[in-house]
């Protein structure tokens, strides 16, 4: 469980779900633990959103803006 | 890609343009088009045929610094998103054998059966945009680029630099690959140089240098950087602040032309021999240098000018002139960017919009005759339809299939609630696809779908369209990105890329139902324009506005027009400027369709894109002196045109009458118009230095310009007239370089050596900054004997008058001697300042710079449109810049001005705000924090209450994630839907 963390995203559509996709788009390796949302804007995150990820088992939350 | 994506928008590449004729409104265009041997509508730019091509070519994207294959894509963002098979290289073409592509591709998409087609279009107007070409560093043998590895060219640097570069981001040098730790960057290389026949300026090699400069020491703080340079040319907005930063961060920048290069051919280091201002010979060693080249006319300038009968430069550059820059010298031909010369993105983006702005005054009265508009069927109402969820998952080729197991993805997908079809297929995006999509749809009566292939940035609206066509709203649609964000980046664990993908499937599954048919407001736009400014800009706007078609108010807060164009007297391009100013102003009293409001104030605006109401002052005593289209009785006399309406939704009342205000001799009337235009220009600065204002010697700049062209001033054999450059400019004063100043004054001293060439001219400066082709002007002021002493920031000059005598001294950094100088004249080149009105500000609160100049919503991709939509800026508002640019840039701002009256209104996304009212505690926290000003509160009775405006709304969702009532909700990203994808997302089991 240590070696593999639920992550979950929230991605800023504009920017870093966009430099997601570049990653991608560039074959970059990273870890596959991450699960995103992607949202208009990091400004949409309620930090109720927050709590209810931790609350639903994420080990970190990962905000992309 | 949104050229690629437009109905009306058809790109033929691989081609050239072998005859032209006819005339403007009428031209027939023969065009060559070469076979790509891909069908682009089958090729899914998967890549797979690339990895299978045995052979390598050098890269051109990377400089050839690295390799590619003989079926590729120039890029990943290429338009259209298709390979392309190299004719040079292919074994195939040159020997017949191979087809390992073929094999390959899984979408049959290569054919090798393609042949040049030859193509005639007809179209009413042309516009040439074919860029320019880097100067060849191998003609230039003093750099040694040719026998030295590791001289590079400055965009050899720039992709060594980029993350995507051959070295994925890491600046190495190409010997030994190894981290150079000095590097040189030697400016001028191929410009400024009469002897290899590029005597102009290209204007943007010391903006990229100092950028690379700074990207570079981002990347390695300990690289020492030198960069040689001449003059450094960083005029343009923000850029002096750019050079102020590369001195902070360490760049050493040496005032010298190299004189030689030496190659160390055992450590393949290079050693460059220079002398310094002062005159002492000196050497430095160096491990890489860049030369940021000198751009040139591009070859195929000479075969386009020929096969479209326009007028070339004498350096092969369109010609053009100074009061029609984006004209060339055939009527309905425009030319915009590096064909006109070389220049800086900004500036090319704003004449491509400048030129469509020409070809829609042309084409006016054709508008929308040769347009197509999809037509889609009516939609499906769900509402009361049970949740019936299809998903379609792709193999993207081996892109996804070859690390996510699909099949296995597609079976769970069929276990999740509410799904009714699952399917996996090759190609989610091909044509054959689509249609089954569509089939599917009908078939088992989907209402809600869910793609699971690449990411929603490219291809959503690809697979919304498609959903449309078989009746669904388009927002019943949820993508997940399985390839960029899972397949692509976890290519070796399988396993976890395919629990990764089912996790991803089951949260959109969860969001999708929950998803709604959300309709696309749609705000009806009042198809009239306000221009505030009536300066040349202003009133190059309000024409080209008007010559489309749209009438426009044009409002100036003095009694009569032209602005700063009042100044210019005479051009270095030897035309009339006050000819064309009244020429000019007599177009625009005369035009039926402009509304001249003069000693206009504006009070208040309010309203938003499409809708704006302004409220002016108009000083009333001079009324009846000067021309006035726009007052009161017109209106009354002639209605505006009906408003235009849409959808049902009631528009713009007809204009209110003119309303007299309490006071006398002043005047309010009320417009209503779509968008503003604001070109409410710029001042020269008036200092309190160098005696000006005290001395009767010492004036502007501009006023020696009048002076010499009223004879007020005649230069004497044996006067001396001194010219003080960058006063109250680049230093703390006002810290950015106001672009115009040095060309300004080489036109001055010319014109003093025109009229009496015995008259001693001395130009006092820190930087020439005459880019582009004016650099010839300044090098025909030198040979003329115009004189030109640098000094530096530190040690300024200094003017004393002495019994009525004028004295200037100055540090001669040559000499390393004081001169004195006793002047007839003293004219001051001042920083041009922008405009103070604070009323303006007030009423229209539009954000500037530090420097007072109005801000655009995108330095390089979007000059001309403000913070806020339906606003746009141009002239020396923007910033100070000459006639020619201030001209494109009008054009440029009516074009986009034009694109919102013409379409006659405003669709919003359905990704909005909205705010339930009932819900809304009327707290305005949301007001207070929408960035885009799109909320507003409003009286229901006697509560306020929020309402989004739609076409104001960005989606961003900060009102929604504040509202402590939960009164506001996304379009497509609702409290609920997040909440259904995070609940979703911890229903994994574990």
């Amino acid at each position: 469980m240590v070696n593999e963390p639920k992550i979950l995203g929230f991605l800023c559509h504009w920017c870093c779900y966009a430099a997601a996709d570049a990653a991608g788009v560039a074959r970059f390796q990273y870890p596959p633990y991450i699960r995103a949302i992607r949202v208009m804007c990091t400004g949409r995150i309620d930090p109720v959103f927050i709590l209810d990820g931790f609350v639903k088992g994420a080990d970190g939350i990962f905000i992309g803006g | 890609m949104e050229a690629g994506r437009s109905p009306n928008v058809e790109i033929i590449t691989n081609a050239d343009v072998q005859e032209v004729s006819g005339i403007a409104g009428n031209f027939r265009v023969k065009v060559r088009r070469q076979p790509r041997y891909v069908d682009e509508t089958k090729c899914t730019a998967c890549g797979v045929c690339a990895q299978y091509c045995p052979v390598t070519l050098p890269d051109p994207h990377n400089q050839n610094l690295s390799q590619r294959k003989a079926i590729d894509i120039l890029y990943t963002q290429a338009v259209p998103s298709a390979y392309a098979v190299n004719p040079d290289y292919c074994l195939f073409l040159n020997k017949q054998e191979c087809k390992q592509c073929t094999r390959a591709c899984q979408a049959g998409a290569i054919d090798f059966n393609q042949r040049s087609e030859v193509s005639t279009y007809q179209v009413g107007s042309i516009i040439l945009a074919t860029g320019f070409k880097q100067v060849n560093p191998a003609k230039l043998k003093t750099y040694r680029y040719q026998d030295s590895p590791n001289v590079v060219t400055g965009l050899e640097f720039e992709r060594i630099s980029s993350a995507s570069g051959p070295y994925v981001g890491k600046i190495l040098r190409p010997s030994d690959l190894q981290k150079p730790k000095k590097i040189a960057f030697i400016q001028c290389a191929g410009s400024r140089d009469k002897i290899s026949g590029k005597s102009y300026c290209s204007s943007v090699c010391c903006k990229y240098a100092v950028k690379d400069a700074i990207v570079a020491l981002e990347h390695e703080p300990d690289l020492d950087i030198t960069i040689f340079f001449m003059d450094m040319r960083m005029y343009g907005k923000g850029l002096e602040t750019f050079y102020e930063r590369a001195r902070e961060s360490g760049v050493r920048f040496v005032r010298s032309r190299i004189s030689e290069i030496k190659r160390d051919v055992q450590t393949e280091d290079l050693i460059v021999k220079y002398v310094t201002e002062d005159g002492s010979l000196k050497q430095d060693r160096f491990n890489l240098i860049a030369l940021p080249m000198g751009l040139e006319a591009a070859e195929g300038n000479f075969y386009l000018a020929k096969a479209t009968g326009i007028d070339l430069n004498t350096y092969g550059f369109c010609r053009t002139a100074l009061f029609s820059p984006l004209s060339t010298s055939k009527e309905g031909i425009y030319v915009a960017g590096g064909f006109r010369g070389p220049m800086a993105l900004p500036d090319s983006v704003m004449q491509a919009s400048g030129t469509a702005a020409c070809a829609a005054e042309l084409l006016t009265a054709v508008r929308r005759t040769c347009i197509a508009e999809k037509a889609f069927p009516e939609e499906r109402p769900v509402d009361q339809e049970g949740l019936r969820i299809g998903v379609f998952v792709c193999h993207c080729g081996k892109n996804i299939g070859g690390v996510v197991d699909v099949g296995e993805v597609k079976k769970y997908a069929a276990t999740l609630p509410d799904v009714v079809f699952s399917k996996d297929n090759l190609y989610s995006c091909s044509q054959d696809t689509q249609a089954l999509i569509k089939e599917t749809i009908d078939k088992e009566k989907l209402n809600r779908v869910v793609v699971a292939a690449c990411t929603p940035r490219t291809h959503e609206p690809l697979f919304q369209e498609t959903i449309r066509e078989a009746g669904l709203n388009r927002c019943l649609l949820e993508m997940v990105n399985i390839r960029d964000q899972c397949s692509w980046v976890h290519a070796h664990e399988k396993e976890a890329a395919t629990e990764k993908a089912k996790d991803l499937i089951r949260m959109a599954v969860a969001k999708a139902r929950l998803i709604k048919p959300l309709s696309e407001p749609v705000i009806d736009v009042i198809p009239k324009g306000l221009i505030i400014g009536g300066g040349l800009a202003g009133m190059t706007a309000a024409l080209s506005l008007a010559g489309q078609g749209f009438e426009c108010y044009l409002v100036e807060k003095t009694a009569k027009l032209g602005g700063n164009l009042h100044n210019i007297h005479y051009t270095l391009e030897g035309e009339d400027p006050q000819r064309y100013l009244q020429q000019l102003v007599a177009k625009v009293k005369g035009h039926e369709l402009i509304h001249l409001f003069t000693e206009a104030e504006i009070e208040s605006v309010s309203g938003f894109v499409g809708n704006f109401e302004t409220v002016l002052t108009i000083r009333q005593n001079h009324n009846e002196t000067h021309m006035s289209h726009g007052d009161t009785k017109d209106n009354e006399i002639n209605p505006p045109s009906p408003p235009f309406t849409k959808g049902g939704h009631p528009l713009s009342p007809p204009l209110e009458k003119g309303d007299t205000g309490g006071f006398s001799g002043e005047k309010k009337e009320k417009l209503r118009h779509g968008i503003i235009i604001l070109a409410t220009g710029a001042t020269p600065y008036r200092p309190d230095e160098y005696l000006y204002g005290k001395s009767s010697k010492v004036f502007l700049q501009h006023e020696l310009e009048a002076d010499l062209a009223t004879c007020r001033f005649v230069p004497a054999p044996g006067d001396s007239i001194v010219m003080i450059q960058c006063v109250g400019s680049r230093d703390e004063t006002h810290p950015y370089c106001s672009s115009i100043c040095c060309s300004m004054a080489i036109k001055n001293a010319l014109k003093i050596k025109e009229i009496n060439p015995a008259a001693n001219v001395c130009v006092l400066y820190r930087d020439m900054r005459t880019y582009g082709f004016h650099e010839d002007y300044y090098r025909l002021a030198r040979e003329q004997g115009v004189i030109f002493i640098r000094y530096e920031k530190d040690s300024k000059p200094e003017v004393n008058e002495i019994d009525g005598k004028l004295r200037v001294t100055v540090k001669d950094l040559v000499l390393r001697k004081r001169v004195r100088i006793d002047a007839t004249y003293l004219a001051l080149s001042t920083a041009i300042v922008s405009q103070k009105n604070e009323t303006l500000e007030e009423a229209l609160p539009v954000p500037r710079s530090a420097d007072g100049f109005l801000l655009e919503s995108h330095v390089q991709l979007k000059p001309v449109d403000s913070y806020v939509d339906g606003i746009y800026i141009c002239g020396m508002a923007q910033f100070p810049k000459p006639i020619d640019e201030s001209i494109a840039q009008a054009k440029a701002v009516a074009s986009r001005a034009a694109i919102l009256l013409a379409k006659g209104y405003v669709k919003a996304e359905p990704i909005v705000a909205s705010c339930d009212p009932d819900v809304c505690i009327g707290c305005a926290i949301c007001e207070s924090f929408c960035p885009y000003t799109a909320i507003r509160m409003t009286k229901v009775g006697k509560l306020k209450k929020a309402e989004v405006i739609a076409a104001a709304c960005k989606g961003c969702g900060v009102c929604a994630s504040y509202c402590p009532a939960r009164a506001i909700s996304m379009g497509r990203f609702t409290h609920g839907q997040i909440s259904a994808q995070i609940a979703a997302f911890g229903a994994d089991g574990s």
